[in-house]
């Protein structure tokens, strides 16, 4: 045992330590103060009784109070689902043109759709639905089907040239490549490129006017401007889905490619389905 | 007057060091006895004034008409607003807020530099609410005396029944001063019925229940017990202080040499300060110390012991002060006086002239002390805080614009070759009447505006309803024609004013289109 040393200043014992020659004092803490310490003690063994805490083998104890995270999750989920109930049943009974009408309706739809868009769409329309080629802009005004909610809503309901779906939207434009001569599919292509003013030739435009009233209105139209029945695009606008130029609109003309969509109606239901429509038409080309 | 009429006290510090200390002590128990003077008043004054703007403020109305609540000063958490009197403040001016806890730090700065621990000695809840409950202590069980007595006595009915009773009406208070504190949450009347009528929230029972035990038992139970071992201040405060600042003195310069027995010593011819050794400093402390042993942790700087002191100085005959409000600086040179700068022990005789009467040479406090560059400086800076938010509130504005650009797709090509961008716009109407409000874009010549879920209005502008105190999201869509211009990222404003008051705001944004290839 060292021997006891008193601090002067303040007539306290000293510990003994000294760092750089200051001293600690030996002042006892207050007794409610260990109290408390054992009070932690007791509180923790109760907490360990009362909610998961001691691992075993293959888990842990769950405790008393039967607390998961897990569970509270759940319940979570549950009521967040239960709040939703009202809405739901309200978007089922109405049709999409009658959801857009409903201010309140139409709000919650749009944010409804927007997340079931970001988990089933964005693979092939972009995560702004801004599309790419080939896979349509939806936030423009240019439709192949129809740009109200109800015809948004068909076709997302039954897909585009979707074999399991008897009420699929369906077309198909023939392969001209083997019924028009090589001429004939320069000059109808720089015709329709001539209808957006982006022909580079004015004789095989004047040319393929002809071939074009032959071979194409009876679809697209007698000025190009299509037609939504058949999903015929309007050939005289700005926006295109394979390409503008001579050479990409002779190629579609040759060998048309098809986009497809699946029917989302059995997979995701009808009333996600009613909110993915208001929320494509909300996205600034809705009719 | 009789130097014996003087009771002396039995009366020990609490942490004096004559007494070897275990490792963990048992806490001593205080029974502070009641004090009378000017500090004591001041007090009073002080408790009621407090206890008076907590326990009332919520249930003060201010009318705001039908659109926003008639409570004066509330904390609505759940639709994210504060109301206090004609002012309103939303999330986003919550720098109010910060400004005001940074004018509260400055100021506590600045009162501890002059006055010293004036905080803890009058304001701290901790200090008013055990002033409080010492009040129905005394009232109950007495004062000092009765106290210890009853503290000693075995338990009998009349003992038990003053415990119960005393802490039957802590609870009480403890209950009010947990209630009065929800009320700044909701609207009191409404919540005091529904607390009675036990429709209120969980969370408001929780909240009366959690600071019901908090006020009972820091209050009640564990008064100085907090302020030394708990509370950080009395350790941030020696660095507050300084040589010019305020704190309560026990004047030994001229109570030493103190003497029980003044007469006989002084007969003795032996020298005696005006220190009696009462005891009565000791008594009245609430923190249970001895002032006499100079500067402590544990002093609150209630001055109870200045109240104690003076009146038994009144008694002797004596000058007041011998515990005073002094300076260290003042103490240290009254101090060199008395010693003959250091060269011996304390001399009364020393402050004294011929009459008898304090010498001229003792310094005493006089209030231009308090202007130091130090506390102006921090009185600046103080100002400077308030008057900038004073500022700012005046300034502020009560119709705000944020505009979004739409980050994917950023242009969108129509189909007769118009380039679309999107922009989510917010408006603010952060008053509670609702308005009518135009929304135009400028800057932007040949600029078409569309709305969605709006239909009729004009191409550059829009009249748009919003409702009182709340914003209103649009997705508002701007289109320019074909090659209408070739800059790829063209600034234009949108523009939001109220025709009736004429104010306005305006959101800057970005008109993108293609670049070329």
């Amino acid at each position: 045992m060292t021997k006891r040393e008193i601090d002067e200043v303040s007539g306290v014992e000293t510990t003994g330590h000294e760092w750089d020659g200051i001293k600690e004092l030996n002042n006892p803490m207050p007794r409610w103060w260990l109290w408390t310490f054992y009070a932690t003690i007791v509180w923790a063994a109760g907490y360990t009784i009362a909610y998961p805490a001691w691992p075993m083998i293959s888990s842990a104890t769950s405790g008393v109070l039967g607390f998961s995270s897990r569970g509270d999750l759940k319940a979570e989920m549950t009521a967040a689902e239960t709040a939703k109930q009202d809405y739901a049943q309200t978007i089922a009974a109405k049709s999409a043109d009658e959801i857009l009408a409903d201010d309140q309706l139409r709000e919650f739809a749009t944010a409804a759709g927007a997340a079931a868009f970001k988990v089933n769409c964005i693979q092939c329309h972009g995560s702004g639905a801004e599309g790419s080629a080939g896979f349509p802009n939806l936030n423009d005004d240019d439709w192949l089907w129809g740009g109200s909610a109800d015809a948004i809503y068909h076709t997302i309901a039954h897909g585009i040239r979707f074999e399991g779906d008897p009420d699929t939207r369906y077309s198909e434009m023939p392969a001209f490549g083997d019924m028009l001569s090589k001429d004939e599919i320069r000059q109808v292509s720089s015709y329709v490129a001539s209808l957006t003013g982006n022909s580079t030739d004015e004789q095989a435009a004047a040319a393929g006017k002809q071939v074009f009233a032959d071979n194409c209105a009876s679809c697209h139209g007698d000025d190009g401007t299509g037609d939504r029945e058949f999903g015929a695009p309007n050939l005289a606008d700005a926006i295109w889905l394979y390409g503008s130029s001579e050479a990409e609109i002779a190629r579609q003309v040759r060998t048309p490619r098809h986009g497809m969509m699946p029917a989302w109606s059995a997979r995701l239901g009808d009333t996600t389905v009613k909110e993915l429509a208001v929320y494509v038409h909300s996205l600034g080309g809705g009719e | 007057m009789e130097r014996s009429a003087v009771e002396r006290l039995e009366a020990e510090a609490v942490n004096s060091a004559k007494s070897r200390q275990p490792l963990y002590a048992p806490r001593k128990k205080i029974f502070p006895k009641r004090a009378s003077g000017s500090f004591r008043r001041f007090k009073w004054l002080v408790m009621v004034v407090t206890l008076g703007i907590y326990y009332l403020t919520p249930w003060l109305r201010w009318d705001r008409g039908p659109h926003a609540p008639d409570q004066a000063v509330l904390l609505d958490l759940a639709n994210r607003r504060f109301y206090f009197f004609m002012i309103e403040i939303w999330p986003q001016e919550f720098f109010f807020v910060a400004g005001l806890l940074v004018m509260a730090g400055i100021g506590l700065f600045l009162i501890t530099s002059t006055v010293g621990r004036a905080w803890c000695g009058y304001t701290c809840p901790q200090t008013v609410w055990v002033d409080l409950f010492l009040v129905i202590e005394r009232a109950i069980e007495g004062d000092r005396n009765a106290r210890i007595k009853l503290e000693a006595a075995p338990w009998s009915f009349a003992k038990l029944w003053k415990r119960i009773t005393k802490h039957l009406v802590w609870i009480l208070i403890a209950v009010a001063t947990g209630g009065a504190w929800v009320f700044y949450f909701a609207d009191a009347p409404s919540l005091l019925r529904d607390l009675f009528t036990l429709e209120a929230a969980p969370v408001a029972y929780i909240t009366v229940a959690l600071l019901t035990v908090t006020t009972y038992v820091f209050g009640g139970l564990m008064r100085e017990q907090v302020c030394t071992y708990m509370c950080p201040w009395p350790r941030i405060q020696a660095a507050m202080l300084d040589e010019n600042s305020l704190t309560v003195t026990y004047n030994d310069w001229r109570g030493e040499p103190r003497s029980r027995h003044a007469k006989k010593t002084a007969a003795a011819g032996e020298s005696v300060g005006d220190c009696v050794d009462c005891n009565a400093c000791v008594a009245v402390c609430p923190m249970g110390i001895d002032i006499r042993d100079g500067q402590q942790l544990e002093c609150i700087t209630c001055a109870l012991c200045i109240d104690a002191c003076d009146s038994v100085m009144d008694k002797l005959g004596k000058e007041r002060g011998l515990i005073s409000y002094a300076t260290l600086n003042d103490y240290q040179a009254n101090m060199a006086v008395a010693t003959g700068n250091g060269t011996h022990a304390i001399d009364p005789a020393k402050v004294r002239a011929p009459s008898g009467k304090l010498s001229d040479r003792i310094a005493h406090f006089h209030l231009r002390k308090l202007f130091r560059p130090r506390t102006l400086a921090y009185f600046g800076v103080w100002s400077l805080v308030g008057i900038g938010l004073f500022y700012a509130l005046l300034i502020r504005d009560r119709l705000e614009i944020s505009v979004l650009h739409d980050r994917n797709p950023q242009f969108v090509t129509l189909s007769d070759g118009s380039i679309r961008n999107g922009y989510t716009v917010k408006l603010s109407n952060m008053i509670p009447e609702p308005r009518t409000v135009t929304l135009r874009v400028e800057g932007l010549r040949r600029a078409t505006m569309t709305i969605s879920g709006m239909t009729e209005h004009a191409p550059d502008s829009a009249e748009v309803e919003l409702a009182p105190d709340r914003v209103k999201t649009l997705k508002v869509f701007v289109a320019l024609p074909k090659y209408a211009t070739a800059v790829e990222a063209m600034s234009f404003r949108f523009v939001v004013e109220d025709p009736d008051g004429g104010e306005t705001a305006q959101g800057n944004a970005k008109f993108q289109v293609p670049g070329r290839r």
